[in-house]
C-alpha cells in the first residue's frame, strides 16, 4: 500500500508539488535560522567570556556592584594564592587574573608635549607568562592590523581606529594616565606594540589590551587583580556545572555575606544582563519552529483541500471499492508525511548548506548593535550542531501532519453516494 | 440467506430531501435476485436506478423498508462493515469507467487485491487472469490514458471481477461505448457470469444491454412497473 502511494505522489506532481515546496522553504528558513541563532548564542558567549566575563568570575562583592568604571580601590588582594586554590579547588577551570582599567592615552612629542589625548578602557591579562593560556584565549594574533602582539610587559595593543585617530603608531610611545589602587594620579609610559581589529564595535573605539605586570607597576597593584576569570577547560561554557561551583564556592566555610572585600564568584549569566539575553535568543529558537509551522500548515492545509477536491472522483472510486473513511483518510495522512518528508529533507539539505555558509563567513550586525551594552562580536556566524541536521523534522513533518488533518477530514463530511454522484458529472 | 437468493429488498423507500419538498426516488421497492442471475433494470432518466443500485451496493442507506445483500442487512450495517461486504463481495463497474489515471492498467485491477491484503504471488496470478479475460493482457503497463474508451471500461471489468465477486453492480456500463465494443464488454460479462456464476445486475437504458439480459426490471417514477424474464442471447 506504501509503495502504492508512492507512486501516486511521484507520476501525479501537481499532488504534491506545492506541498513539498512549502515544507522545503519553510524547513529550509528553520534550519538556517536555527543555526543562525546557535550560532549567535555560541559567539556572543565566547566573546563575552574571553573578553569580560569568563564562564565564572572570581572578584569582591563591592567590585562587582560597581557598574561604571572599574572599582580598582575593591580589586581582591593576595591575587596569586586565590588563584592557585582556586586552581586546586576547582581543576575543571584555567583561573586567569586581569585589571580591568580605563583613562587617558596621551600621545606626545619628542620634548614630552601632549600631541593628543583619547580616553582607553580595557583590561590587562598575562600575555606573556609560559603557563598562562590568555595569548591563545585571546587570539588576539587574528586581529592584529598593524605591528606585533607584546613582547615586554610595557607594551599595549590599541584599536586600529582609535590609533589611527591619535595618530599612533607601533613602536611609538605613550602615557597612560589613570589612577592607582589607592585614588592617586598614575602616569606610565607604554610601547604600542601594535594594533587591533576586536571585531566588537566599543573595543574598537577605545579598547586598549596590556600585560598584566606592566598594568600592576603602573597602577601599584602588586599581587592584586579586579577579577580572576575561570575558564572552563573545554573553552565551554556549561551552565549547571558554572552554577554549580557557584554555589560551592559562595556557600564555602568561612564565606562572610557582610564583608564586601571578600570574594565572590559570578557566572557568565550574571553579568552585563547576559542571561537573559541568552536565555531570549534560545527561546527565540522553539518560537521559529512555531512560526514556521503555523503559516507552512495553512498553505498544507488549503494545498490539501485543492488536492482532495480534485480527487473526490478517486476517493468515490475507492470507497466503492471497499476502502473505509478512515483508510483514505490515513492513507491521505500517510501520503502527506511522506512528501513532508521530501520536503523536510530537502529543506534540511538547503538550510544546512546555507548554514554552513554563514558558519564560514557571517553576517555583519554591526549597525545592529550601536548601543549594546553587551560585547557582541560585529560579526555573527552560525554554528551547524547536530540538532541542525534534525530540527527541520518538527516543523515539516508537524505543519503536513496538520495542514493534512483538517483537511482530510471533508472525506467524512460528505456521504459516500454524493462522492460517487460527482463523478457522473 | 439460503436457496440460492443474494439480495431481497422489502417495502425499499428512498427519499431525498429538496429544500421544502422531497423527491421520492424509490417507492416500495420488493425484489429479489438469485445467485447467478443476469438482470437488467430499466426505466427513463430519473426513475431510480442509480439510487437502487448505491442501495444494493452499500454506498447509500435506505429511508424506509430493507435491503438484504449477502446475507447483511444494508441499512443497519455499520460504515466500517458496509466497506467490508463491498471490499470482499461486491464490484462495481461505472459509466464513466473511474479508472485512477496516475496508475497504470495493472495497478488499477490491482488495488481492490491490496485492499483485501491479498499476498503478491496470488495478487499477481490474480491480475494476470483478469486482464486476460477481459483481452488486455498485453496492455498492463499503459496508463489509461493511453487507451479508447472501450478498453478503459474493460479494465474497470477487470478491476470488478478481480477479487472473484458474488455480485457486480453495473451503472450504464456501456453508455460512452460504441455497438462493437459494448458487445465486446457484454460478451465479457456474460463468460463470466456462466463460468463464475457471478451475479450482474446493471442499470441501461442500451437496447443492446437489454437484448443480453435474461430478466428485465422496468423501474418508473422510484416503482417497479414491470419484471421480466427473457430468454437472453
Ligand atoms: N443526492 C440526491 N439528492 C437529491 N435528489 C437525488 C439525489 N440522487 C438522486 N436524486 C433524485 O432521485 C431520483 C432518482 O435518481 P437516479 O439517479 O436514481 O435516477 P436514474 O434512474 O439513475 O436516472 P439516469 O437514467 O438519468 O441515470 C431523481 O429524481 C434524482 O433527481
Ligand atoms: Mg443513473
Amino acid at each position: 500500500m506504501i509503495a502504492f502511494l508512492f507512486k501516486g505522489i511521484f507520476r501525479d506532481r501537481s499532488r504534491s508539488f506545492i506541498p513539498f515546496l512549502t515544507v522545503t522553504l519553510g524547513v529550509f528558513l528553520t534550519v538556517g535560522m536555527y543555526s543562525y541563532i546557535k550560532g549567535g548564542v555560541f559567539t556572543i558567549t565566547r566573546f563575552s567570556a574571553n573578553l569580560g566575563t569568563g564562564h565564572v568570575k572570581v572578584t569582591t562583592r563591592a567590585y562587582a556592584q560597581e557598574t561604571g568604571a572599574p572599582a580598582n580601590d575593591a580589586a581582591l588582594t593576595d591575587a596569586a594564592a586565590l588563584a592557585s586554590r582556586l586552581a586546586d579547588d576547582y581543576p575543571d577551570f584555567d583561573w586567569a587574573p586581569r585589571i580591568r582599567f580605563g583613562g587617558l592615552l596621551d600621545v606626545p612629542d619628542e620634548n614630552g608635549k601632549t600631541i593628543t589625548q583619547g580616553a582607553v578602557a580595557g583590561f590587562a591579562a598575562d600575555l606573556l607568562s609560559s603557563e598562562s593560556r590568555e595569548k591563545e584565549r585571546l587570539d588576539l594574533g587574528r586581529g592584529l592590523i598593524r605591528g606585533r602582539l607584546p613582547e615586554r610587559p610595557d607594551e599595549i595593543l590599541i584599536g586600529d581606529i582609535l590609533a589611527r585617530r591619535l595618530g599612533l603608531e607601533p613602536g611609538q610611545k605613550a602615557a597612560l594616565l589613570s589612577s592607582t589602587r589607592r585614588g592617586s594620579m598614575a602616569a606610565a609610559n607604554f610601547t604600542l606594540a601594535g594594533t587591533v581589529d576586536f571585531g566588537v564595535r566599543s573595543m574598537d573605539r577605545t579598547g586598549i589590551v596590556a600585560d598584566l605586570q606592566g598594568v600592576r607597576a603602573a597602577l601599584d597593584m602588586e599581587d592584586e587583580a579586579g577579577e580572576i576569570l575561570g575558564f572552563f577547560k573545554n573553552s565551554l561554557f556549561d551552565r549547571n556545572k558554572a552554577e554549580a561551583v557557584k554555589a560551592a564556592f559562595n556557600g564555602r566555610a568561612g564565606a562572610d555575606a557582610s564583608d564586601d572585600f571578600a570574594p565572590v564568584l559570578l557566572t557568565l549569566r550574571d553579568q552585563n544582563g547576559l542571561g537573559e539575553s541568552l536565555d531570549y535568543m534560545n527561546a527565540a529558537q522553539a518560537v521559529i519552529i512555531v512560526v514556521f509551522v503555523i503559516p507552512m500548515a495553512l498553505v498544507l492545509w488549503n494545498a490539501g483541500l485543492i488536492g482532495n477536491l480534485r480527487r473526490y472522483g478517486e476517493i468515490g472510486i475507492r470507497l466503492a471499492m471497499g476502502e473505509t473513511k478512515g483508510h483514505i483518510y490515513r492513507s491521505l495522512l500517510a501520503e502527506s508525511l511522506m512528501i513532508g518528508f521530501l520536503g523536510t529533507v530537502a529543506g534540511t539539505v538547503l538550510g544546512l548548506a546555507l548554514a554552513y555558509y554563514l558558519q564560514a563567513h557571517g553576517i555583519n550586525i554591526r549597525v545592529l548593535m550601536k548601543n549594546a551594552s553587551i560585547m557582541i562580536p560585529n560579526v555573527l556566524h552560525a554554528r551547524v550542531t547536530t540538532l541542525s541536521y534534525v530540527i527541520g523534522l518538527a516543523p515539516g513533518l508537524l505543519a503536513t501532519f496538520v495542514g493534512t488533518a483538517i483537511s482530510g477530514r471533508g472525506i467524512y463530511k460528505r456521504q459516500t453516494a454524493r462522492l460517487l454522484k460527482e463523478l457522473e458529472t | 440467506m439460503d436457496n440460492g437468493i443474494l439480495i431481497r429488498t422489502k417495502d425499499l423507500v428512498k427519499v431525498y430531501p429538496l429544500g421544502q419538498q422531497s423527491i421520492t426516488a424509490l417507492a416500495d421497492v420488493n425484489l429479489t435476485f438469485r445467485r447467478g442471475e443476469f438482470a437488467g433494470l430499466v426505466g427513463p432518466s430519473g426513475s431510480g436506478k442509480t439510487t437502487l443500485l448505491n442501495i444494493l451496493g452499500s454506498l447509500d442507506a435506505p429511508t424506509r423498508g430493507s435491503a438484504e445483500v449477502l446475507g447483511e442487512k444494508v441499512e443497519t450495517l455499520s460504515h466500517r462493515k458496509a466497506a467490508a461486504l463491498r471490499n470482499r463481495h461486491i464490484g462495481f463497474i461505472f459509466q464513466t469507467f473511474n479508472l485512477l489515471p496516475v496508475y497504470t492498467v495493472y495497478e488499477n485491477v490491482e488495488f481492490p487485491l491490496l485492499l483485501l491484503g491479498m499476498p503478491p504471488a496470488e495478487r499477481r496470478r490474480a491480475v494476470a487472469d483478469a486482464l486476460s479475460w477481459v483481452g488486455l493482457a498485453d496492455r498492463t503497463k499503459s496508463k489509461p490514458s493511453q487507451l479508447s474508451g472501450g478498453q478503459c471500461q474493460r479494465v474497470a471489468i477487470a478491476r470488478a471481477v478481480v477479487k472473484k465477486p458474488e455480485l457486480v453492480l453495473a451503472d450504464e456500463p456501456t453508455a460512452n461505448l460504441d455497438a462493437e465494443n459494448s458487445h465486446h464488454i457484454l460478451d465479457t460479462m456474460e463468460t463470466l457470469n456462466r463460468d463464475m456464476g457471478t451475479t450482474f445486475l446493471f442499470a441501461t437504458h442500451d437496447e443492446k444491454v437489454i437484448r443480453h439480459v435474461r430478466r428485465k426490471i422496468t423501474l418508473i417514477d422510484g416503482r417497479v412497473a414491470k419484471d421480466e424474464a427473457l430468454a437472453g442471447s
